[in-house]
């Protein structure tokens, strides 16, 4: 049997390690539609964040440096969308997708004398005897840090818009900007610092592709997962959890057909390779099609520009 | 003579092209109940919006309690004591009541702290609300009881209302009105803006009235008839519409249990609709916003099909049949949202008269659009219902509200349909081009046209209809003759005051 020689420990590993950047990547996002902004640039400051990620890491030698610098990255990319669409109020989705085709012919100039070098390995977390346990240990507790800061992210951004006040103005911001500028509350600033959390969290998820999982530079290493962390906010209906239970899914298949492909399945490797964003996107389809308020989650202003008129 | 709380004196705020508010200066008592009355347009908005704190003035002082008050932004007011219930409401419909309401406090309590504080004031002013419910789950009147206990838990001094009644049926009015007066007597001042004179001469005991941005009154409007009143706010003498008798004529439009189920989670769905409109007759439906007004608007459209029969024009099903199509057969409709449904925003005069004109007035021949002939049926329609317009060549959202209105209406009229139905059909407009739009609605009703006019505005429809039903949850109630109908019958068929209960007897 062909799946007898696949690790389920191993597997459970990768599979985590493959999701990171993309869920890095829709956590940010999520933030950002949860204030009314659809910001289609993911991919680009992906991109910036692997490539400028990549640069400052081997410069300095410090991976923790280059995830810093990614962040900054991926922050600045995003500003520049802030500055697009809430100051000078050009569309969200051409600006979003200018921005994309900027990071990724950015990328590939500023990476060019960096093909083919190796970065500063980050080191796994030492988890002293939770690793030793049998199974778990190797699934779970062998890691680098990253993968477990990104599930307290998670966590943060959920109690963040579930039980804070500011996660509270963020929300009614993205569901109905004319009445929170009518209260109040500022719609432009609470959507640029919405935008720039985006940025950062885009710019880490690039920097885990280039630093941890590949790890190497390449020109246009993201591959569409920016396309993918964007996808998975929608169909994970605005949900943290569901956004992270999306991800390791995506993560999962993508290691399988890996495994299967290693494995020499007689199943073209065309095939294997499609199947993580069909199954994917098919589950949470799936998931999201009740007819359950679940469904219709969108923030009410998503794709909307705020103009405060009088 | 009441102690001032709140002084304005010569408030000035000037927008690109015009003058909003024009050296206004009145006084609000404590615990007085002071109206603040104009025409769309008149400048209540932006005074009210200066007080709350959303627009600077450009000149001019407030003084509140005897200090300068100058607040920059709302929640400086709301520190102050200067509450707001807003036109369209300032409420989310993804979050609920809780959420909602600590969105407009400055310093909430704890949420569960704050869930038993919102049912002990719902019930002290007889408003019952439940914390834990989605406000997109709610009805008009819930809602703004959402917005009124939100004001009330941070313990105003001034309350600003702004058209707080036009989407409540009379009875809520009347509690709402109860619940009003206690927080007067309570030493509340509530400013209260309206264009509904009866309202305010019920209500309150001075009013100022505001006409292009100018003062031009302040007076005790128990005092004035309401004649007087509107005559102070228009600056000019209105007449009434004129509307011959005249018999019924033959059925033109029936429609038998149209059922429709909304795919909008805050829409309402259509339960079994029956009615028939005869020739020459107005037809009036009333309803409190969101009971499935524009649902029926759009199945009678066309933009939802239903089964073929249960829409029948003049005898021929049409149920399955598009707008195009059905305008093609004699019936036309004008819709109420005018911006990005009756019309295109972005597109001129000329070719928004093209959209609805083209299939009755052959504007399009062989696949090509007759220009000339397409801007010469716009030039017919802006002369014929007097649209202020430097000319066609103007985008549609350029105009103002009531120009559009004229325009979008008349534009349906000019293609002499056999059934029209209309929503809305002076929502936002000026009282002469209301009376206007409402006379050429008759004129069209007297030359043999079937009318349908669906409208929030009570006062509105005992002026045009001659028939009268009302929609409730999406129900509709049997048509009665509208002559002899008292607006307590009328608060009735449109479902009463649901489960409000005036203060006292909820203490009973």
């Amino acid at each position: 049997m062909i799946l007898g020689s696949i690790n389920p420990a191993v597997l459970m590993a990768a599979l985590m390690v493959a999701a990171t950047p993309i869920l890095l990547a829709a956590i940010g996002e999520l933030v950002v539609e949860k204030a009314g902004v659809l910001n289609l640039g993911v991919e680009g400051m992906m991109i910036m964040g692997a490539c400028l990620g990549f640069i400052v890491a081997v410069n300095t030698g410090s991976p923790v440096l280059g995830f810093i610098g990614a962040a900054f990255a991926g922050m600045a990319l995003s500003l520049l969308f802030a500055l697009l669409t809430q100051a000078l109020m050009t569309n969200q989705v051409a600006s979003g997708l200018a921005l994309t085709l900027f990071g990724l012919g950015l990328t590939a100039l500023l990476g060019q004398k960096y093909v083919g070098i190796t970065p500063p390995r980050t080191p796994k977390l030492d988890l002293g005897p939770l690793s030793e346990i049998p199974f778990l240990g190797r699934a779970f507790f062998s890691h680098d840090i990253v993968i477990y800061l990104t599930i307290v992210l998670v966590a943060a951004v959920w109690w963040f818009l579930k039980y804070s006040r500011a996660g509270m103005i963020l929300r009614a911001v993205g569901e109905n900007h004319d009445a929170a500028h009518a209260l109040g509350y500022h719609v432009k600033r609470v959507r640029t610092l919405a935008i720039m959390f985006g940025g950062a969290c885009a710019g880490l998820g690039g920097a885990y592709l280039s630093l941890i999982r590949v790890p190497q530079w390449t020109e246009g290493m993201t591959v569409g997962a920016g396309w993918i962390a964007l996808a998975l906010v929608v169909f994970a209906s605005w949900r943290p959890w569901r956004a992270l239970a999306g991800a390791y899914l995506f993560g999962g298949v993508v290691v399988l057909q890996l495994n299967l492909q290693a494995a020499g399945v007689k199943i073209p490797v065309e095939y294997l390779s499609m199947s993580p964003y069909l199954i994917t996107i098919a589950v949470l389809v799936f998931i999201s099609s009740g007819k359950a308020r679940g469904s219709s989650n969108a923030p009410g202003s998503l794709n909307r520009p705020f103009h405060a008129s009088s | 003579m009441r102690k001032p709380l709140l002084r304005l004196d010569g408030l000035t705020k000037a927008y690109p092209g015009v003058l909003a508010n024009d050296d206004v200066s009145f006084e609000i008592g404590i615990g007085q109940m002071h109206a603040l009355l104009g025409e769309n347009g008149a400048g209540k908005s932006t005074l009210v919006k200066m007080i709350y704190g959303l627009v600077k003035p450009d000149k001019g002082q407030m003084v509140l309690r005897d200090q300068p008050y100058a607040p920059a932004q709302p929640s400086e007011a709301r520190k102050n004591g200067v509450a707001m219930v807003f036109q369209h409401f300032s409420l989310f419909d993804a979050l609920d009541v809780a959420e909602n309401v600590a969105l407009g406090m400055e310093n909430p309590p704890a949420m569960r702290d704050l869930a038993k504080r919102i049912r002990d004031v719902s019930e002290e002013y007889g408003l019952p609300l439940d914390p834990n419910r989605l406000v997109g789950d709610l009805s008009a009147g819930e809602r703004q009881r959402v917005e009124i206990v939100r004001c009330l838990l941070q313990d105003p001094k001034l309350l600003i209302m702004d058209e707080p009644t036009s989407v409540l049926t009379p009875q809520e009015v009347e509690i709402l009105f109860r619940t009003l007066r206690q927080l007067s007597s309570e030493g509340t001042a509530i400013l209260y803006i309206s264009h509904k004179l009866e309202e305010i001469r019920a209500l309150c005991d001075e009013a100022t009235i505001l006409r292009g941005g100018k003062k031009v009154a302040t007076c005790d409007p128990r005092e004035k008839s309401a004649r007087e009143l509107a005559e102070l706010m228009v600056g000019q003498v209105l007449t009434p519409p004129e509307r011959p008798a005249k018999p019924k004529g033959d059925v033109l439009l029936s429609v038998e249990n149209l059922s429709l189920k909304s795919n909008n989670p805050f829409g309402t769905s259509i339960k079994d609709i029956s009615f028939q409109l005869h020739a020459g007759e107005v037809l009036g439906i009333a309803g409190v916003a969101g009971n499935g007004q524009d649902e029926l608007l759009l199945m009678l459209s066309g933009e939802i099909p239903s089964p073929a029969a249960q829409v029948k024009l003049k005898g021929q099903p049409i149920g399955q049949l598009g707008p195009n199509a059905r305008r093609v057969r004699g019936l036309v409709t004008a819709p109420e949202e005018r911006l990005g449904h009756a019309a295109a925003p972005d597109m001129s005069l000329t070719a928004n008269a093209l959209l609805s004109g083209a299939a009755r007035k052959g504007l399009v021949k062989k696949g090509f659009i007759d220009w000339k002939k397409t801007d010469s049926f716009a030039r017919e329609i802006i002369a014929k219902f007097d649209v202020r317009t430097p000319g066609t060549h103007v985008l549609a959202r350029a105009l103002s509200g009531g120009n559009l209105q004229k325009f979008v209406i008349g534009r349906e009229i000019e293609l002499a349909p056999d059934v029209i139905v209309v929503n809305q059909p002076t929502w936002g407009v000026d009282a002469s081009a209301a009376a206007f739009i409402r006379q050429a609605l008759l004129d069209l009703a007297s030359a043999g046209a079937g009318v349908l006019v669906i409208s929030q505005d009570l006062d509105e429809l005992l002026e045009v209809a001659d028939s009268f039903a009302a929609l409730n949850e999406g129900r509709l109630t049997p048509v009665r003759p509208a002559k002899g109908l008292t607006v307590d019958e009328i608060g009735l068929m449109m479902g009463g005051a649901h489960d409000m209960h005036p203060a006292h007897e909820a203490a009973e």
